[in-house]
């Protein structure tokens, strides 16, 4: 055990203070005393930062109001300068230009389907493609309503299709009547709309021909009547719209049948039947009209009239007149 | 007297702004530690659909996000003495329970044990005008309590009405709706020291915040310790604080005594210091750990090293036993809870129903304090800590911070005080609208 005596405080021998010093100092050695603040508490302003930056607000602020005002305010300073903004241009001018040359976006063959050959090489010409060329110059919704508006066109699609094929998908319009104005003869389908055009009757023997006034507003109907006329299908010549009211049935040997502007395909009908039976339109008449329904009149070729009212003994005194 | 009152309801429209707001601090600013707690509400509670007690007893409705305690500077018996070394402590305490809630806070509701509060009982009655008690009869009878002489440079604290009597019934909470001719109320009225209310009032303001309460820490202390059936039949709480000794008495749920001995566990502290030659610090120390008031044999063989950074290799190698440290711990207490004493008997304490004494407070945390206080006190001794109150950080479920603890209750449930009423109309200054609208109610 350690005796209770003090350590002497003042060394006997100035010479060996410094070694008793010493001693004592790695005897009792002194931990270096960190930097300690003696005040725990907050500076006023510490307080008030920190007060601030729980307010919600000034949060949002500094942690999305700042950044974004330092961006755009940034970028905006830059792009200030004339030359720095043409640079820039120019550059997203070569990257896109780089990006759309590349092989994979390019179209080489123009593939119409659906189309026949007259309509193929039309469409191809209104397109006037330069081929191969980028995916990102052609302008489809344009060049889609372009050919939309080509009459032999009904509905038309166009896509660009994996290995650089511009697929051009068309439905033509099916012409079903000739309608002739004076010496022209257009194609019609069965709304009305021209088609196309046909230098000669002979061209279409299948379809059948109107004319007349207002002759293709009213394709519907004739092609109505061209379906109840099918008996006499080799013998009908065309319609002829007759002040864009009613129709007349002109057949071979010119004889005519004129059908009422209401219901005309019933009055025909008729007539058939009656023909039918009757043997009505191969006898010598000029023209039945049918436009009273109450009253069907037939007109007799003169001969054939003469002759009737001969059997029946009625003379009649013919002259120059 | 206005403008106390003026000031009161303006603090309360305060905290009624920081609950809609939905944070609140609490800050109990004692002599040995400051605590901030930071508050914050739930809103109305939920699944509330019939009236009375709600689960929890209302107390689910708030949370503890933020509590921080920082050792108090510049108090000493409950009151601050050194304004700007409060105000220091007071910023570090707030600002690491702000760091804790991670939100702002600007509404603070601080309790002080200090400023030598006083009690007086008021009495006042009215005959009502017509035989239902409305609220503005209410309000008149707290009006007619003839308010005592509470001295010159003191204010009022709190002011509770804690009995109502109709005609020959007593006992009444709340006599609104209910039918007689005679309203009589007794009110409990608190005063305190003016410059210390205003001390601190300087001191929250130089923080950047609003003071939005203040309460007695006796009073608040007591809300949070004695339970449920103590607060009803009767008890008293004896918060031992560092600087301050605070006593309030309860019965039917409402103060009717508070007081508070300007000693308390800074003087056991600076006893031991002068009696060993020892810094305080180390005579802290030696206190909370080795502290005691009751010697055994087996304390004489018990030796503390008590130490000291002189230098001088005796001093710094001295030992006492424990029993010296209790002989010298000892007296301060016994005095301390003798004043106690004197103090609930100056009250009539021997007069309620139930004497249960609930001793809380850091000093309450002393070794065998309840044996010694049961010899001084009575039999009914009990020690306390907080109840009631969820999300608490375990650094401060102790008895030390059931002020604190009863001050987050005071905040949320609020004792009706005089100046939540409406002003009387006989009170208002002529011209006023309210009376003009009264005259012609009585006139036509």
């Amino acid at each position: 055990m350690r005796p209770l005596t003090a350590d002497r405080r003042y060394p006997q021998h100035a010479a060996r203070a410094p070694q008793a010093e010493a001693v004592a100092q790695a005897a009792h050695p002194r931990p270096p005393q960190p930097h300690v603040r003696r005040d725990p508490a907050p500076t006023r302003m510490a307080y008030r930062m920190q007060r601030l930056w729980l307010t919600p607000f000034f949060r949002v602020c500094v942690r999305v109001g700042l950044p974004a005002f330092v961006l755009s305010f940034g970028t905006l300073l830059w792009l200030s300068d004339d030359a720095r903004r043409a640079a820039l241009l120019a550059q997203v001018d070569s990257v896109r230009e780089a990006v759309e040359s590349r092989p994979e976006f390019r179209v080489s063959v123009l593939q119409v389907t659906g189309a026949s050959p007259a309509l193929d090489s039309a469409i191809r010409k209104l397109l006037a493609l330069n081929l191969p060329i980028s995916s990102f110059d052609i302008d489809l919704e344009g060049a889609r309503s372009r050919i939309g508006q080509l009459d032999a066109v009904a509905q038309v699609e166009m896509q660009v299709m994996s290995g650089g094929i511009l697929e051009v998908r068309v439905v033509e319009r099916e012409p079903r009547l000739i309608w002739r104005q004076g010496d022209e003869l257009d194609l019609l389908d069965e709304t009305g709309r021209r088609v196309a055009r046909v230098l000669t009757r002979a061209d279409r023997p299948d379809l059948p021909v109107i004319t007349g006034e207002g002759a293709n507003l009213a394709t519907a109907e004739a092609l109505e009547i061209m379906d109840a006329a099918e008996p006499v299908v080799d013998r009908v010549r065309g319609l002829v719209r007759v002040s864009d009211r009613r129709w007349d049935l002109v057949l071979d040997r010119d004889q005519r049948i004129l059908l009422p502007a209401h219901d005309p395909v019933r009055a025909l009908e008729r007539l058939l039947a009656l023909d039918k039976a009757e043997d009505l339109l191969n006898r010598d008449i000029l023209s039945v009209d049918l436009r009273n329904p109450h009253r069907s009149t037939l007109r007799l070729a003169p001969n054939a009239l003469r002759e009737l009212r001969r059997a029946q003994g009625i003379e009649t005194v013919e002259n120059a007149l | 007297m206005t403008d106390l009152y003026q000031s009161q309801r303006a603090m309360r429209n305060m905290r009624r702004a920081a609950m809609q707001r939905g944070v609140v601090a609490i800050l109990d600013i004692g002599s040995s530690k400051i605590a901030c707690l930071v508050l914050r509400f739930d809103g109305p509670e939920r699944r509330r659909d019939s009236d009375g007690v709600g689960s929890m007893a209302g107390q689910s409705q708030f949370r503890i996000i933020g509590a921080a305690t920082t050792r108090s500077r510049g108090v000493s018996f409950g009151e601050i003495h050194v304004m700007t070394e409060t105000e220091r402590a007071i910023r570090t305490a707030v600002q690491a329970a702000q760091k804790m809630a991670n939100v702002r806070v600007d509404h603070v509701i601080a309790c002080f044990s200090g400023a030598e509060p006083r009690s007086y009982g008021l009495a006042g009655d009215i005959e009502l005008a017509d035989s239902v008690v409305t609220e503005q009869d209410v309000a008149r009878v707290l009006a007619a309590c003839d308010m005592p002489d509470i001295g010159q440079a003191r204010e009022v604290l709190h002011a509770q009405p804690v009995n109502f009597a109709l005609d020959h019934r007593s006992g009444l909470g709340d006599p609104r709706g209910q039918i007689g001719n005679r309203l009589a109320c007794d009110m409990h009225l608190l005063s305190v020291e003016a410059s210390v209310v205003q001390n601190l009032f300087y001191c929250i303001k130089r923080c950047d915040l609003e003071l939005a309460g203040i309460a007695s820490s006796a009073y608040v202390s007591g809300i949070s310790s004695l339970v449920e059936d103590e607060q009803e039949l009767g008890a008293a709480c004896i918060d031992m604080g560092g600087g301050a000794t605070g006593i309030s008495i309860f019965i039917k749920k409402h103060m009717i005594y508070a007081d508070s001995v300007r000693m308390g566990g800074d003087h056991i502290t600076a006893d031991i210091a002068k009696g060993l030659h020892i810094p305080m610090n180390v005579a802290e120390r030696i206190k909370t750990k080795h502290g005691g008031v009751h010697a055994t044999s087996k304390d004489d063989r018990d030796m503390i090293e008590i130490g000291g950074d002189s230098g001088d290799w005796e001093k710094d190698r001295r030992q006492v036993s424990r029993t010296e440290l209790i002989g010298i711990m000892r007296p301060r207490v016994e005095e301390i809870l003798e004043e106690a004493r004197a103090r609930l008997d100056a009250a009539g304490f021997d007069h309620l129903p139930s004497q249960q004494i609930v001793l809380t407070g850091g000093g309450s945390q002393l070794m065998g304090l309840d044996g010694l206080a049961t010899r001084i006190l009575g039999q009914r001794v009990r020690l306390g800590r907080p109840l009631r109150i969820q999300g608490l950080p375990q650094a401060v479920t102790g008895p030390a911070f059931s002020s604190a603890v009863g001050l987050c209750l005071f905040a949320t449930h609020p004792q009706d005080e005089w100046w939540d009423f409406d002003i009387p109309t006989e009170k208002y200054p002529a011209r006023s609208l309210r009376r003009a609208i009264k005259w012609f109610r009585d006139n036509w």
